[in-house]
């Protein structure tokens, strides 16, 4: 069998297609953008033509993949955290229509923020999706889980949730891969209402949806990836979920431990080993990455339950676990931490030396100097380091697409200018529809979308936007006379001043477009064709 | 027989590369790994690490527990000692002494130094001037992974061959040349510890 040393972001990928994937649908977001990489790159998806290339944004891609999915083929939907809220109106629903191909939607989660706005729990949208939800507790089981997923959806006719978080995602291993399935034929679903949801129709489906739940539960009770661990001690039962479960072995010497366990990697909890546990131990820790989901739904609103994990204390209540928290909470004296010599200092991400936005935001602190601070509203990309040392540029980065929006919002509120600053790949993703708000409104608001030909922050993915942005605004209605491009560079600093300020003073709305080469892409090959196709070097 | 080690620099400096040489010996040999990267949000600059557990067990965890690292190997003097707070107390602790400054605040190098010096088992070498020795400026990494070398619980040959391994795409010179730098460093350590 062949072996294979790989992410668990890139396990996901072999196991989906090894598991007779058509095609993977993703907006990048870290820590999920190397599995579709990985399918991009990979021989047999490239041989077998499985579709790979990046959607506008989250939403669009969860519907693509149900496209597939209807015709009869597998797909798997990639994102991060936040980007189920993008997709989650889509995602909702899927679970109402149910599938005809298998359907793997992979979420990766990341807590302790290393690179996000926050940490929510996708295992919250499986559960209020109704869906089954699997979360790896180690590369191997990425794999395996991602390989059978497709069948796991095709038997329940429900999409799946796979969660992952970030140290399983970016952490590597070797893992033993399994025979490789053919694709599924194309094929119409049997019912050829199944996904018209008229009230009429969704009503009947989402009860179908509820009967099923009893199943799921059977199934993740006889699930090999739950299993009950037998334990002398019988004063503490653990419950150990995904990731937390190496966590808890990494504590004893040859992983024997002495409490009973519930190893948790597939949802819904399997009930009668939740309460085999309950009924054995005097106490319960429940072990998992993330919010407190189980442990609030094993405690209960009364507290009938005595149990121990993030909610009393006994874990943080937020930011990731590692082996010492899991230690504490076990009650082993931990060795004092090693202290770390007083001579560190930080070193903070930053914009690379020789990147456009650096310029844009010198030109447009200038220009914004007479009206003072606190009317620019950015959004999420390489930019949003603007908000740091030395530009202090910004003053808000909340979600993607974000920027327009709340300038305009601001605007009506009397903030006139106020400015939004959007990176092109963001422009694309969620942006163009609030600056059709603004067209329609005359908001006098000035947007600058900072071009660097690339997603940028998530590593220099390909950008929807690429060659398309000047026709985007003209298309939703901006005037054309005030989308103005420009090059951002010290020697045009003062032209960019006086562009930015005169279309501060337009009552209505400006687009400029500093414009220039992400220089982390200078030597991608594929895009310097695309530029020069697009005659845009 | 169990290494865990902590790689710790700036991003573009090629510890993903020395992890990756680890990880090609220890999948080519049948060892037991695990190897976590934390990518910081910049593309380059940021501080970069990745936890690196070797064994010929089993192993659990993704991530080291506090002082229990048995080597901090840092292609940066102030990286390596960002996460000494890993190292345990008879660890080692292998570093670049040549400083990565892209902060407006660096400290004094001299200063960085000593600090280092004052952890009990270390090795500092300037691993770029030994690269450049040898026309082979971009290893500088890899040098250093030959001076960690005699700490890792690996055969050193198994570690050459993951270096064939993942330099082969770029040509036998490329081999060559990593080959040799990984023995430079090698050859450093093993001075100092025959001294
Ligand atoms: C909903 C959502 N999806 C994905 C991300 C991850 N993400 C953060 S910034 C970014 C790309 C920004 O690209 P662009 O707007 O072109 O700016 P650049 O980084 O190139 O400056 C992405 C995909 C996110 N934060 N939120």
């Amino acid at each position: 069998m062949q072996k294979l040393l790989l992410l668990g972001a890139e396990a996901v990928a072999q196991g989906a297609i090894d598991g007779g994937l058509s095609g993977v649908y993703a907006y990048p977001g870290t820590p999920s953008t190397e599995i579709t990489e990985y399918i991009q790159r990979e021989k047999l998806a490239q041989e077998r033509k499985v579709h790979s290339q990046w959607s506008s944004n989250e939403k669009t891609a969860m519907e693509a993949a149900l496209g597939m999915s209807y015709s009869g083929k597998r797909a798997m939907v990639c994102m991060k955290h936040v980007g189920l809220n993008v997709a989650a109106d889509a995602f909702i629903n899927s679970a109402i229509t149910g599938v005809n191909g298998g359907l793997v939607i992979t979420v990766a989660d990341d807590p302790s923020m290393h690179s996000s706005q926050n940490e929510q729990d996708s295992r919250f949208y499986g559960k209020f999706a109704m869906v089954p939800i699997l979360e790896p507790s180690n590369q191997q089981e990425a794999y395996e889980m991602t390989y059978h997923a497709f069948e796991l959806s095709e038997k329940f006719g429900v999409p799946v949730l796979m969660r992952l978080t970030t140290r399983i995602s970016h952490s590597r291993s070797i893992i033993k891969r399994k025979e490789v399935k053919n694709e599924n034929e194309l094929s119409l679903p049997g019912d050829p209402r199944q996904f018209v949801l008229l009230p009429s129709i969704a009503k009947g489906r989402y009860r179908g949806l509820i009967n099923k739940q009893v199943a799921m539960e059977m199934d993740s009770e006889e699930s090999a990836f739950n299993e009950y661990i037998e334990g002398k001690d019988k004063s503490l039962g653990i419950i150990a979920c995904g990731i937390a479960y190496n966590y808890l072995k990494e504590n004893y010497k040859d992983s024997t431990i002495p409490y009973p366990i519930v190893k948790i990697s597939q949802y819904p909890l399997p009930r009668t080993k939740i309460e085999k546990l309950v009924n054995e131990t005097n106490e319960i820790l429940v072990l998992e990455e993330g919010y407190p989901f189980v442990e609030e739904m094993i405690k209960g609103y009364l507290e009938k339950e005595k149990v121990k994990g993030r909610l009393d204390g006994t874990l943080p209540r937020d930011g990731e676990l590692n082996p010492d928290h899991v230690a504490k909470a076990l009650g082993f004296e931990i060795q004092k931490a090693g202290k770390n010599p007083e001579i560190l200092v930080p070193r903070p991400p930053a914009m690379c030396v020789g990147c456009g936005h650096i310029d844009a935001y010198i030109a447009l602190n200038e220009a914004m100097a007479e009206y003072g601070a606190g009317r620019v509203f950015a959004d999420i990309g390489c930019y949003t380091l603007g908000a740091l040392e030395p530009y202090n540029a910004i003053n808000s980065c909340v979600d993607m697409g974000a920027s327009i929006t709340m300038a305009k919002g601001a605007a009506d509120a009397g903030l006139v200018p106020a400015v939004a600053v959007i990176g092109d790949s963001t422009f694309t993703h969620s942006g163009m529809t609030g600056l059709l708000d603004a067209v329609a409104e005359n908001a006098p608001i000035t947007v600058i979308i900072s071009d660097n030909f690339t997603t940028g922050m998530t590593g220099q993915q390909d950008s929807q936007a690429l060659g398309r942005i000047e026709d985007i605004c003209k298309g939703i209605g901006v005037d054309p006379e005030h989308i103005i491009v420009m090059n951002p560079t010290k020697k045009n600093h003062d032209l960019m001043v006086k562009t930015i300020k005169e279309e501060l003073e337009y009552q209505g709305v400006s687009v400029v477009i500093p414009r220039r080469q992400c220089i982390q892409t200078v030597r991608n090959k594929s895009l310097a064709e695309k530029l020069r196709e697009l005659n845009l070097k | 027989m169990k290494t865990d080690l902590i790689l710790a620099g700036v991003g573009g400096q090629g510890i993903l590369t020395i992890a990756a040489t680890l990880g090609m010996a220890a999948l080519n040999n049948d060892f037991y790994l695990k190897q976590s990267e934390v990518h910081g949000m910049s593309q380059r600059g940021g501080e970069v690490q990745a936890h690196l557990r070797i064994s010929d067990k089993e192993i659990a965890s993704d991530l080291i527990a506090d002082k229990t690292a048995d080597l901090i190997v840092s292609v940066e003097p102030m990286e390596g000692l960002r996460y000494l707070n890993y190292l345990h107390d008879e660890g080692w602790l292998i570093t670049n002494s040549r400083p990565y400054k892209n902060i407006p605040n660096y400290p004094d190098v001299d200063a960085l130094i000593a600090e280092i010096e004052k952890v009990k088992n270390h090795i500092v070498l300037d691993a770029d001037a030994m690269a450049k020795e040898i026309k082979a400026s971009r290893s500088s990494n890899i040098i250093v992974l030959g001076a960690a070398s005699p700490f890792i619980n690996m055969d050193y040959k198994l570690i050459e061959e993951g270096i064939r391994t993942i330099f082969s795409r770029k040509g036998e010179d490329v081999v060559n040349i990593n080959i040799k730098a990984l023995k430079i460093g090698r050859e450093f350590t093993e001075k100092k510890l025959n001294a």
